[in-house]
């Protein structure tokens, strides 16, 4: 016994000394931190999976294929959230203390981690990068300075949704039912002002239904949904949720080319555990699914052949992948933009943030960097700090994503308007003087 | 040699009933609350005041009212979060809504707004005991975020159901800085720990006990079942009321009913388990376990890893601790159900006698 709690104690010292001295991540000269708040575990580890593959393969890339960025190779460190807000600020808190410049930007991955440190990141000077998702008015850069939601929001999804629906009503909504099936949390609720709004101007019924997280369990909404029998279902999903309504839809005989998701709820994840139940069913993207894309190929190649350190072979192509790996590269894109204004060195964080809020990613750079149209075009700005506000469709064809529409925006002009009103009330809130704060 | 309470003799009823009669315990603790106000102040980074030590007070208060409803009284509850929750919604609307209302105030309705909610859910508990009163606090820790998501008033109509706490301001002093909020939540959970010692020691804890150790004896020696149990549901309730409220206002400054659900009130359930069960000090033991024990993990397995030159995958050290949690539950249930506020007794036995035991 007694030799046992000796060793234990020494276990316990060994370990004090090792969390004392906390491994100096960038201590290296000419190296750009970056700061990732990921999770592969839990309800959604599969989507993180994808997403944070994606996302490094990218860094990898970039550091095997290019040298880094202007010669500042990149280097990062990877924390577990599981999801949980809570986790997610402990993440962020010690991601912070690891380079003397900041963790560069953050990816929450997740709208609640997002409410939780989105107060924090402008005290400490760390721009937080939402890529479709997030706090929706954060657009307004004016009052959120520090958040971007680069590509669309939340609210560019729904009345694209909305938008694509009409399109297959012959453009007429009014009458129709609308059934919103919404994963109950913060992400899930971000769509129904305007959803309410669209109802109202466009004259569709709506009502919303919720999903307790994480949503393996419908029997009781889809007989409501049954019973209500809408022309429509949106399907706000996340994780096992997205899969279970698609199953369980094909049980109450619902048709799921009835059925569109929002871009959280349409990767492989989801659809192919959902099986045959998820064929024909509609899902709105931020980016195309697929390996057709230069990049993807110098991916495979640098990356997973020549250097042997890619994240996962299977993942490459599908759609979580490419968002990963779109998101690295605006992140990248930012770094190499604040570069031009402050020098080719390690930059800090404080400095990304004008990095993110003056990127420019055109076509032509798209092209040349081998995205092609995988994503469109983004250009961002202190009043826009989304820079796109395109949404495109895809149909799950039983194997493959099969693109079903073209770059699409919903009622933009009705987006901002909500958006700039929601970020001007929080402002007055705040107390926030509402201003661009340049370089 | 050292800890040898030997030529201490107490000559007053005050003396001997004081909670460190040793005068050894009372230098030690006397340096554990020197180190914490000034200590912890001066060398601590933000890191560790925000990512562990304040939610380690938090959550060391809200074991602390877990552990006098069943470590004390014997009721076992699975609601703590939801308690929580009332209180860090109540505290937010008390600010939102009362104007010019003290902070300080708004945490103590908060509590208060738990203890109501506790004492309706407590109701049960005359009727029902052990696995099946668990069962009816489970009611709670669904209907609690159930209701604070289906009322929009709850939130101010926030559109994500998300609640951002406001500043806390103590009579013009604002406390904004990591160090200022973990002194603020120092001074609350060190007030609160000693009024729990006190009330433990008191006519009411010493009610509690003879309920959980047997009821029906209990009852006949005059002790009133009913308001025994929903005293000890109000405390409770309370305790993890404030708790509920400082982990949205000093910890995470936003927070969304979801964060209150089950994982959270089993794993403050396991820390009254590893922390010991009936034990102010194994609160304080069990929170800290669990709040440092995934952080050592990590370090742990990446410093292996790299040296071993493993390629670990980020989520290793949240399934380990998954595991570790798993197994060190099962072990303490097993070997030490009293936790690791026995293992700190016996090992005080211990020291009284070396070296030179028997």
């Amino acid at each position: 016994m007694t030799k046992s709690w000796k060793s234990a104690v020494l276990v316990a010292a060994a370990a004090a000394a090792g969390l004392a001295a906390a491994p100096p991540a960038s201590a290296q000269q000419n190296t750009q931190f970056i700061g990732i708040t990921g999770y592969r575990v839990g309800p959604y580890g599969a989507n993180g999976a994808a997403f944070f593959g994606g996302f490094i393969d990218y860094l990898n890339l970039v550091n095997e294929r290019d040298g880094g960025v202007n010669g500042v190779k990149l280097t990062w460190e990877e924390c577990e959230t599981e999801y949980n807000n809570a986790k997610g600020v402990e993440c962020y808190e010690r991601l912070k203390t690891r380079s003397a410049l900041g963790p560069t930007a953050i990816h929450p991955m997740s709208t609640g981690i997002t409410y939780a440190i989105m107060e924090k990141a402008p005290v400490d000077k760390v721009p937080l990068i939402t890529l479709g998702y997030g706090r929706t008015d954060a657009t307004d850069g004016r009052v959120f300075p520090w958040v971007f939601p680069l590509m669309s929001n939340y609210w560019d999804a729904a009345t694209g949704i909305v938008r694509f629906i009409a399109d297959k009503e012959a453009g007429n909504l009014k009458g129709k039912k609308i059934v919103l099936l919404y994963h109950d949390s913060a992400y899930g609720k971000e769509p129904h002002s305007v959803l309410d709004a669209e109802a109202k101007k466009l004259g569709f019924e709506l009502r919303m239904i919720p999903v307790p997280h994480p949503g393996n369990e419908q029997q009781s909404q889809w007989l409501q949904i049954r019973q209500y029998k809408p022309d429509w279902v949106i399907l706000w999903g996340w994780g096992v949720m997205t899969a279970t309504a698609l199953q369980t839809a094909q049980k109450t005989g619902f048709p799921r080319d009835k059925m569109v998701g929002n871009w959280w709820a349409g990767a492989e994840v989801d659809t192919v555990a959902a099986g045959p139940a998820a064929t024909g069913y509609y899902a709105a993207s931020l980016n195309l699914a697929g390996k057709g894309y230069p990049v993807v190929k110098d991916v495979e190649d640098v990356v997973y052949k020549k250097a042997n350190k890619g994240q996962d072979a299977k993942l490459v192509g599908t759609v979580l992948w490419n968002r990963g790996l779109a998101a690295a590269m605006y992140t990248v894109e930012a770094i190499r933009r604040a570069q031009e204004k402050y020098g080719k060195k390690p930059i800090t964080s404080e400095q990304m943030r004008w990095g993110i809020e003056n990127l420019d990613v055109n076509a032509g750079r798209l092209k040349a960097l081998g995205f092609n149209t995988m994503v469109p075009p983004v250009k961002v700005s202190c009043e826009d700090h989304g820079g796109s506000g395109l949404v495109r469709f895809q149909q799950w064809a039983g194997s493959e994503w099969k693109i079903a529409s073209d770059w699409m925006k919903g009622d933009s002009a009705m987006v901002r308007k909500m958006i700039e009103d929601s970020a001007a009330k929080y402002a007055a809130e705040k107390g926030i003087k509402p201003g661009c704060m340049g370089g | 040699m050292l800890y040898r309470e030997a030529g201490q003799f107490r000559t007053s009823y005050e003396a001997d009933q004081q909670i460190f009669p040793i005068r050894q315990d009372r230098i030690a603790f006397a340096l554990l609350m020197a180190v914490a106000v000034v200590g912890v102040p001066l060398f601590a980074s933000d890191y560790w005041l925000t990512a562990i030590l304040i939610p380690f007070l938090v959550f060391a208060l809200a074991s602390l009212g877990l552990n006098i409803l069943t470590g004390y009284a014997g009721q076992l509850s699975l609601g703590t979060a939801a308690f929580m929750a009332v209180g860090a919604f109540a505290a937010y609307n008390f600010q939102l809504r009362v104007p010019g209302i003290p902070i300080l105030v708004s945490f103590l309705l908060g509590g208060a707004s738990a203890a109501l909610v506790g004492v309706a859910f407590g109701l049960p508990s005359l009727r029902i005991k052990g696995f099946y009163l668990a069962v009816a606090t489970l009611a709670a820790q669904f209907f609690v975020p159930w209701l604070l998501v289906k009322v929009g008033w709850f939130s101010n109509y926030s559109a994500s159901g998300v609640i951002t706490a406001q500043k806390i301001e103590i009579l013009g002093f604002v406390f904004d800085s990591p160090v200022r909020r973990y002194l603020l939540v120092l001074a609350i959970v060190a007030l609160l720990a000693l009024a729990a010692k006190n009330l433990v020691r008191s006519r009411i804890g010493r009610a509690w006990m003879a309920v959980r150790d047997m009821d029906v004896a209990a009852e006949v020696i005059g002790i009133r079942i009913m308001r025994t149990k929903l005293i000890a549901f109000a405390v409770s309730s309370f305790y993890c009321g404030v708790a509920g409220a400082l982990y949205a206002f000093a910890y995470l400054g936003s927070v969304e009913p979801d964060a209150f659900n089950l994982d959270l009130s089993f794993r403050i359930l396991f820390m009254v388990i590893i922390g010991g069960v009936g034990s102010i000090l194994g609160s304080f033991l069990g929170a800290a376990f669990i709040t440092l024990l995934p952080i050592l993990l990590e370090v742990l397995l990446h410093g292996g890893a790299g040296l071993l030159g493993l390629n670990l995958s980020p989520g290793t050290p949240s399934m380990m601790q998954l595991v570790v949690f798993g197994g060190l539950i099962i072990f303490f249930l097993i070997v030490e159900p009293h936790g690791l506020a026995r293992l700190w007794q016996i090992a005080k036995e211990k020291l009284r006698l070396w070296p030179f035991p028997y």
